[in-house]
């Protein structure tokens, strides 16, 4: 099918093959190195494996059919992220150049993607670090026995805990009001809440030491980031299991429910998570494999990595279950037990009477005898399945569900420091890929001067970025990170995605491209990749993306505050956003995804008005 | 009519020395022994009854110095198979009234610690109905945890950036030094070895400087 689009030039600007294997021969260029293999494939799985497979994937797993989520998640893994996975490897391995330089290369109209990868990078690493900077708060307060959110303190005058920690819990309150002092709302600032500027500070301090002399340093910071959460998981995975519930969790999360295959939502979120968990689109995976040695077998690379992450994301889920499960048939006994308690108290029956085993027919006899005094108790229903599903995604996971968990356990906080240092490797080793996608284009596009060592690039990305953040170390700033993690890493992902297939197929040429593959790892790819390229992953990409912002379009859009004067307190509120909110969301998708087609509408206008002028 | 008036007054005192539930001076007393101590739970019987009687004379004796308060003194009625019953007190400087809640709250307050150990309960299983827990403040350390963590780690962060900036201003300066060397190594060997110089790829003039550090 040889529809290609004209691109005059392209010869000039990309090295060519006599080029690459000078250059390999001689080893004379001019870029970084990775030191060995194994570096490069631990960087690659780090920036894969990060938060989100820790509490995103599970989530999404149990919210659609359990067991049976797996195989949307597969099929698209390999449909979708595979092939836009490889040919992420091969294009900057076969151009040895960073996210911005490789697409002015193609074609300098395209150098708008390599600047929407850079932005949306930028955007994703605020935020991602802001999680951090709440993870080294955490990290830090673990060193304390007992640990700081297992109490409520003391109100005024010393009759009661506070009225907010009454009604929620502890572990909520810690994380609410301790560690964010949430205000109400997104548009009531209220200050600077200095813990979280402190923790942002050590956060961002910590990442400028891992890159300060790029990859030749975070190549080695890799080897403990990588690493260290699989030992962790590992040793929660045995701890998990040793502990009471753990298969209720593990049985909850892979019973399939096989009518969520048949909903377009749970394909539409098995696709997003895909992009989003292999963080293509985000230009570091680029920039990683231009380091590597041309003839590198970069399709090897990327099977590996694909079957890493998707196996990865399987273990995750199965330790985060375990730990819910305990968690849940814990708050289920101590429910049951409560209830009977209110029994015996109420009717003045001898403790033995009612036990967690008889508890359901002593249950049904006294509701049937003394109907009138059982409805005036407060008997609460115990739902297992209620407690399994509630709080389970996102920020809610980590710092309520996890830490509340933690607290039962014998010698809490061990666990509590290997758990946050777990956390806190698998965010660095992502932000790592992150910060690379960041600084080599703003290196490129030549907003540094050339004479600047990398150290200096770093430290100044490192504390523009600070100042940055203190967005978030707002008493708003939960509501920030919720709105930046919604907008900056959905639509525009899937945008440059789109751009960056359609490019290389179309606009460089999927038979060059063929080619090149073909000098650099020995044999031309099959016809699978063919077909994914060429039409499959860019359909499903489209689809995903109208899908997306057709059901965005027809929502109102609304976010969950934490009001201690509304009436579902402790339940979060959910509260329509202010008008304003729109422009900055129009800034965080809108603007990325349309750098591509504004740059080059721009190129355009300066190349005709220059040529006008010359005339 | 005078006897009538006797006779109601009698009975009036008689009632006021019987114990009942629901009275302005009774108190609600429940413990749950198995849920406390499960296996070892011990069986309640009048001996431990006994004690408890016991034990709030000395929670009044301390309360009321001077005024030695006796095991007759705290009437108890209404027992049940929960293990819960009411008590009142009687006073000892005059025999026909009764304490007062709030000094009895007092009382029991002041010394709550010491019946919980008696009967090696907790104020959650030996409840009072009406008088509140005390509650445990929460422990608070002289100097934050975290505060200890973030200098560590701080520390070795800052020790760490200082290194590599140091290692980078030594690594320029050595290699413009070397650099120095190579050219004046380079200009004298162009004046021995005269005609060889066209056509030679003289790797020692090559681009150093584009090697960066990274």
């Amino acid at each position: 099918m040889k529809l290609l689009i004209p691109n005059p030039g392209l010869d000039k600007r990309i090295h060519t093959y006599d080029d690459l294997e000078r250059m390999d021969r001689e080893q004379a260029e001019d870029r970084p190195k990775w030191d060995n293999k194994a570096q490069y494939i631990l960087t690659c799985v780090g920036f894969c494996i990060g938060i989100g497979n820790v509490w995103r994937f599970p989530y999404l797993c149990q919210s659609h059919g359990g067991g049976a989520f797996l195989i949307p998640y597969l099929i698209l893994l390999v449909l979708e992220g595979l092939p836009l996975l490889f040919m992420e490897f091969a294009i900057g391995q076969r151009m040895r150049k960073g996210s911005v330089e490789v697409w002015r290369d193609i074609n300098p109209y395209l150098t708008g993607i390599g600047i929407a990868s850079m932005l949306v990078s930028l955007l994703i690493g605020l935020y991602y670090n802001t999680l951090i900077a709440w993870i080294v708060w955490y990290l830090f307060n673990s060193f304390q026995s007992p640990l700081p959110w297992t109490q409520c303190p003391l109100n005024e005058n010393q009759t009661g805990y506070i009225a907010e920690c009454q009604q929620s819990s502890t572990v909520d309150y810690f994380y609410y009001r301790v560690t964010l002092n949430t205000s109400t709302s997104i548009s009531d600032s209220g200050g600077i809440h200095w813990p979280v500027v402190v923790c942002l500070l050590v956060a961002w301090t910590v990442i400028g030491l891992c890159y300060i002399r790029g990859i030749s340093s975070s190549g080695k910071a890799v080897y403990v980031t990588a690493i260290l959460p699989y030992i962790v998981l590992a040793i929660f995975l045995v701890r998990g299991l040793t502990l009471k519930g753990a298969l209720a969790g593990i049985k909850y999360l892979f019973t399939p429910d096989v009518e969520e295959l048949i909903k377009p939502t749970t394909w539409l979120d098995a696709g997003a998570q895909v992009f989003y968990a292999f963080s293509l689109a985000w230009g570091g995976l680029i920039s990683f494999s231009s380091y590597n040695p041309v003839h590198n077998n970069c399709k090897r690379d990327a099977m590996i990595l694909t079957a890493i992450t998707g196996c990865t994301s399987v273990y995750a889920a199965m330790v985060t279950y375990t730990i819910i499960g305990f968690r849940a048939t814990d708050k289920y006994e101590q429910c049951i037990s409560d209830n009977i308690q209110t029994l015996i108290n109420a009717f003045d029956l001898p403790e033995i009477n009612i036990t967690a085993d008889n508890y359901d027919e002593a249950l049904k006899y006294l509701n049937s005898t003394y109907t009138d005094i059982v409805m005036g108790l407060d008997v609460i229903p115990c739902d297992m399945q209620r407690l399994l599903s509630e709080g389970v995604e996102g920020t809610g996971l980590a710092f309520i569900v996890f830490t509340e968990a933690i607290t039962k356990m014998p010698g809490s906080p061990i666990w509590s420091v290997l758990f946050f240092v777990m956390l806190l490797c698998l965010g660095l080793s992502t932000l790592i890929g992150n910060i690379e996608g960041v600084v080599v284009p703003i290196r490129d596009l030549g907003l540094f001067p050339k004479t600047w060592p990398q150290e200096a690039l770093t430290a100044v990305t490192c504390g523009v970025a600070f100042v940055i953040t203190l967005l978030f170390a707002q008493h708003s700033g939960f509501y920030w990170v919720t709105l930046f993690d919604n907008f900056a890493g959905s639509v525009p992902l899937l945008c440059i995605g789109l751009f960056e297939m359609i490019s290389v197929v179309y606009i460089y040429g999927v038979d060059r491209f063929n080619e090149d593959i073909k000098f650099m790892i020995g044999s031309k790819p099959g016809l699978y990749w063919q077909v994914t390229w060429r039409c499959t992953s860019p359909l499903i990409i489209l689809v995903i993306l109208v899908f997306y912002l057709v059901i965005q379009a027809q929502e109102q859009l609304t976010y969950l505050v934490w009001d201690p004067s509304s009436e579902q307190f402790p339940v979060l509120d959910s509260v329509p956003y202010p008008s304003w909110i729109n422009a900055v969301i129009f800034l965080l998708a809108g603007i990325p995804s349309l750098t591509m087609p504004i740059y080059a509408l721009c190129r355009l206008l300066y190349v005709y008005l220059k040529k006008k002028s010359i005339q | 009519m005078l006897e009538k008036l006797l006779i109601l007054l009698f009975a009036s005192n008689v009632l006021a020395q019987v114990c009942m539930p629901d009275a302005p001076e009774a108190y609600k007393v429940r413990l749950s022994i198995k849920t406390a101590l499960g296996d070892q739970a011990y069986t309640w019987n009048d001996n431990e009854l006994y004690l408890f009687r016991a034990t709030l004379a000395f929670a009044m004796r301390n309360y009321l110095s001077g005024q030695l308060f006796d095991v007759s003194n705290i009437l108890v009625c209404n027992e049940t198979e929960r293990v819960s019953f009411w008590f009142m007190v009687k006073s000892v400087t005059n025999p026909t009234t009764l304490i007062e809640k709030q000094h009895v709250e007092n009382a029991i307050k002041e010394s709550r610690h010491r019946i919980n150990s008696a009967f090696l309960l907790t104020d959650q299983t030996l409840e009072f109905l009406g008088i509140l827990p005390t509650l445990a403040s929460p422990f608070v350390p002289a100097t934050p945890p975290w505060l200890i963590a973030f200098g560590v780690v701080m520390g070795v962060v800052g020790a760490g950036i200082v290194y590599f900036l140091v290692a980078a201003v030594v690594q320029r300066k050595r290699k413009k030094t070397l650099d120095e060397e190579e050219e004046a190594k380079g200009a004298t060997e162009n004046e021995i070895a005269g005609e060889n110089l066209d056509g030679i790829y003289n790797t020692s003039f090559s681009d150093d400087e584009k090697v960066t550090e990274m």
